[in-house]
Order: C-alpha cells, then sequence, then structure tokens
C-alpha cells in the first residue's frame, strides 16, 4: 500500500535509500509489484530513478564491504569478485574497433576463459568490461534500458556523448562505495564514430585510442607503434588482434582469447573470436605472432 | 615515574568487526547437453574441521525445467533458493506459466546484484533447459555477474574439478585422431558417468567434499531416457511424461 501511495507522490524522498530489514516497511517494499510487475528485474532500482540497495546496518559500509570482498588487500577474505582483464578500443577512417580478451580471475585462479567483456548494449553501443564483472554487466545492462527509453521519448537514438555521461554519473553517485568498474563505450552516431572512457572514480573522456585493465600498459605498446587513423579495416582488425594478443602473452591476468568487434554507421559487427595461443602458433592470416624459445 | 602492569587488554587492543559470514565447504557441478543437463552437487556440510551434517542438499529444482546449485555459506543459499523460488511462484500466478530459464539467470543476477553493498556469500549454477529445447548452464559469481556455459564445478574443490572437465568436456589439451574431430556434445549416459568420477575424485583429495552427492538431470521436451536407463536408482520428479522431465540420482560417497 505504501509503495502505491509513494509512486503517486512526488515529494518521496530524494536519498539513498537504504532497505533496512527492522524497517517495518521491508518485507512489503520487497513483495511490492513493482519487484515482479513489468519493472521486474529493475524493480530494486525504483521508478523515480533513485535506486536502492540493501546496505549492512553497520557504522561503516564501505569498509565491511571492502573486508569481505577486497581481495588485492586481504587474499584471504571470502567472497571473490572476479578482476583482471585487458581492453581496447580506437577509433580511425573505419570506424571503431573493440578487442577483449577474456580471462577472468579469483585471485590466483583463473576462473574463467571465456568471458564476454564487450558488452552489447543496443546494436550501435557496446561497453567493454573492466574491473568488477557484476558491475559493468549490470550497470552497462541498466544503460541499455533507459537508452531505450531516451530513444521512445525523443525519436531519435542517443548519442554516445550522452549515454556514457548517463552511465558517468550513474557510477559518481555511488562514488566511494565500491563500484569498480573501467568501460568505454563505443558507438557510432550523428557525429561520427565516438569513444568514450567511463571509471568508477567518475572519469569520463573522449578520445581516439584507449586501453584499460592489467594488461593495457602491453596493449598501447602495440596499438600505438600500429596506429593511424587511415587504417584500412583489415588493417585495423588486425592491430586490435595484435594488441590483445601482447597482453595476453605478457600479463598473466589476461588471456585465453580474444573478441574482436567493429563499429560501422550501421551499427557494429562481431568480427570473432580468436584463441591467444593459437594466435601465438600460427597467427590470424599465416605468420604466427609468437617467436621460438631459445633453449640452448 | 611510576612503575605499572598494563592489563591484557591494554597491552593488546582487540578489534572487534562485524562477520556474517562462514564457509560450510562442499561442491556443485553442472554439464548442459544438446538436449539434456546435469546438475549436481554433494550433501556434506562443515565449518571448519567438522562435519555439521552428512545430508544438506545444495541442488533444487525451481521449476520443471530449472535447477539451482548454491554453495559457499549454506544460511545465505537457502534464504537466496527461498527467494528465488517466492519469485518463479509469483510469475506463475501473473502469467500463467513458468518463467523460462534465461529470464530466470536474468532474475538471480538482479536480485544478486540488489545485495551490492552485503552480497549474498554464494555462488550459484543454475541448469536446465531453455525454451528452444537446448540444455543450458548459467554460472554466476556472488555479486551476480553470469555467462551461460557448456559446464561450471564451483566451490571447494572447483580448482580440482573444473581442470578435468576442461580436458573431458572441452577437449583442452587434447588432439583428436588425424581425419577425426572431438564431438561438440557428450552423449548423457556419458554425461553422469563424468559427474559422479568427479565427485569421488573430489572427495579422494578434499576434506570438506564427500557423504553423498545428488545428480539433477532434466530431459528437453519429447527427448526419451535413452542414457538414463542404464542407472538403476533413478527417481523421477515431474508427474507426467510430456513437457520437461526432471530426474534425481543419488550416490553415496566416502563418509572420512
Amino acid at each position: 500500500m505504501n509503495t502505491l501511495v509513494s509512486r503517486f507522490t512526488s515529494s518521496s524522498s530524494t536519498e539513498l535509500k537504504a532497505l533496512d530489514s527492522r524497517d517495518p516497511d521491508y518485507g512489503e517494499n520487497e513483495a511490492s509489484d513493482i519487484t515482479w510487475g513489468s519493472l521486474g528485474g529493475f524493480g530494486n532500482l525504483g521508478l523515480n530513478g533513485i535506486p536502492s540497495f540493501n546496505i549492512p546496518t553497520v557504522p561503516d559500509p564501505t569498509a565491511f564491504l571492502r573486508l569481505h570482498t577486497d581481495d588485492a588487500a586481504d587474499s584471504s577474505c571470502r567472497i571473490k569478485i572476479q578482476h583482471g582483464t585487458t581492453t581496447l578500443a580506437f577509433r580511425f577512417q573505419g570506424g571503431v574497433i573493440v578487442a577483449v580478451d577474456s580471462r577472468a580471475t579469483a585471485g590466483s585462479y583463473i576462473a574463467s576463459g571465456t568471458v564476454k567483456k564487450v558488452i552489447e548494449i543496443n546494436p550501435h553501443l557496446l561497453g567493454t568490461m573492466a574491473g568488477g564483472a557484476a558491475d559493468c554487466q549490470f550497470w552497462e545492462t541498466y544503460l541499455g534500458s533507459q537508452c531505450r527509453i531516451y530513444e521512445l521519448r525523443n525519436r531519435e537514438r542517443i548519442s554516445v556523448a550522452a549515454a556514457s555521461k548517463y552511465l558517468s554519473n550513474l557510477v559518481y553517485s555511488y562514488k566511494g562505495m565500491g563500484l569498480s568498474m573501467g568501460t568505454m563505450i563505443c558507438g557510432w552516431d550523428k557525429t561520427g564514430p565516438a569513444i568514450f572512457y567511463v571509471d568508477s572514480d567518475g572519469t569520463r573522456l573522449k578520445g581516439d585510442v584507449f586501453s584499460v585493465g592489467s594488461g593495457s600498459t602491453f596493449a598501447y605498446g602495440v596499438l600505438d607503434q600500429g596506429y593511424r587513423w587511415d587504417l584500412t579495416d583489415e588493417e585495423a582488425q588486425e592491430l586490435g588482434r595484435r594488441s590483445i594478443y601482447a597482453a595476453g602473452h605478457r600479463d598473466a591476468f589476461s588471456g585465453n582469447t580474444c573478441n574482436l568487434y567493429h563499429v560501422k554507421e550501421d551499427g557494429w559487427k562481431f568480427i570473432g573470436n580468436y584463441d591467444i595461443t593459437k594466435l601465438h602458433y600460427e597467427g590470424s592470416q599465416g605468420a604466427a605472432y609468437g617467436y621460438d624459445q631459445r633453449t640452448q | 615515574m611510576s612503575h605499572y602492569t598494563r592489563t591484557q587488554s591494554q597491552q593488546h587492543p582487540t578489534q572487534r568487526q562485524f562477520n556474517p559470514y562462514t564457509e560450510n565447504g562442499g561442491t556443485i557441478l553442472a554439464i548442459a547437453g544438446a538436449d539434456f543437463s546435469v546438475i549436481a552437487g554433494d550433501t556434506r556440510q562443515s565449518e571448519g574441521y567438522s562435519i555439521q551434517t552428512r545430508y544438506a542438499p545444495k541442488v533444487f529444482k525451481l521449476t520443471d525445467k530449472a535447477v539451482l546449485a548454491v554453495n559457499g555459506f549454506a544460511a545465505d543459499g537457502n534464504m537466496f533458493v527461498k527467494k528465488v523460488k517466492q519469485r518463479l511462484e509469483w510469475y506463475r500466478h501473473a502469467h500463467s506459466k513458468d518463467m523460462p530459464l534465461r529470464s530466470i539467470a536474468r532474475l538471480i543476477q538482479t536480485m544478486l546484484y540488489a545485495q551490492r553493498f552485503f552480497p549474498y556469500y554464494v555462488y550459484n549454477i543454475l541448469g536446465g533447459i531453455e525454451e528452444d529445447g537446448t540444455g543450458a548452464v548459467y554460472s554466476f559469481d556472488p555479486v551476480g555477474s553470469y555467462e551461460r556455459e557448456a559446464c561450471r564445478a564451483a566451490g571447494s574443490a572447483q580448482s580440482l574439478v573444473q581442470p578435468f572437465l576442461d580436458n573431458q568436456i572441452y577437449f583442452k589439451n587434447q588432439t583428436p585422431v588425424l581425419g577425426t574431430s572431438h564431438p561438440t556434445h557428450l552423449p548423457l549416459r556419458h554425461v553422469v558417468q563424468l559427474v559422479i568420477d568427479s565427485f569421488t575424485s573430489a572427495t579422494e583429495r578434499h576434506i570438506e567434499v564427500g557423504d553423498g552427492v545428488e545428480l539433477y538431470i532434466i530431459l528437453a521436451r519429447g527427448r526419451g531416457t535413452q542414457g538414463l536407463d542404464s542407472f538403476k536408482d533413478v527417481q523421477e520428479l515431474t508427474p507426467h511424461a510430456e513437457g520437461e522431465r526432471l530426474f534425481v540420482l543419488r550416490r553415496e560417497l566416502k563418509k572420512d
């Protein structure tokens, strides 16, 4: 009942509301129609755009979260959030190339070698995933719904600048609470191809060449060496692939396979999935990327 | 300067922290086939070096075509399964049908992410049959990132079982005989054997795994029981043969 009333009142509170299990409305909030009706999945995010999350009732919730989830500070922490990545994107004459690896690590264990680190926000927008896997996956799909709402309201597609700003404002509102994401929002809008780097600190940068993650230094090395604006489509795709290979080869937290996307005027296209070990021994078209190890 | 002895607590200031989590051991595992899915978990529940119970199920039937396995902190796991089941019941009342598997997967993501700042300490594996009749496995991290896979092990013996599965399911580091290729999907009988072998082996080498194993087998609509007939004591959980069929197979594991 309370939820029904608050739906139609404009003066709902604007602060981030913690769902307190001791709050008498707690059960009702959870069982209300917004959790399973047409808002289905994002019901907890509320109708007024003010999300609510369950927060532990301790003096410092952020310290609590860090204690149990930050494996960089304490490897014996219980909840290991997946980390470690190489992602890159660059703009050139023929559009945008997006290339990522597919390894997820929890401590030193390779939790998965088949992660999809490119998030298909909609047919014209791609997002990349570095940092917390769940943070990127959840907020970038949420961004997808918001972009669709923008389209329905304004009868035109959202620009890459606006979409990325929506995301950066959103993560900025959670600053200091422990979100971890470093993402590139890539797409093609009426201004042409565009890339924005957005991270959980609130940084938002427009640029031509970006690489994010633990293997980014290795990827940048190859990328900067081979980058030109007038690269052909094939050359650009090969550069993306070769850069991810370099990172997979030298960074222990990156590897397994490379996923390659190309964004053009009519939307993004998935180019392929390439095994990094295979690239080392056989290359992608003829010559192997790797070299022989001297043992004598 | 006067000399005095400090009390124990003054010498070592103690810091207290709110710790609502514990680790209850055990392992879960799921493998997807072309038109079936197998989800399994051992039944031992432990805390530290002591066994709390030898029968605490970790695998739960959600619908006729979806089974959820939970591992990590048992209290969180049981609560989470309870809440997922409740949401599926609401869905059934609202839409007069069972929620499709891919939607259950997304539901689980949002339910886990709602606890982003106070996570459930639970690793989830969801198995079942997709709307197109294919077998599917979805695996999750504690805060909701998920992926559809062909096979996944989680829990304390994850690092023992997963490499075995990579080799036997994905044929990693195996070269096919010249002129042949590796099969993309394995037959049901073979998969069930692999799962049982995974658990007997994990029991041999991991102290938190043992006592018993429960395998849930979901068959796609219209698929016969071929591959399942050679196992004895297979119990059917679905009342009729039309639609997806769900079976459970229980096996004893070593108890030491």
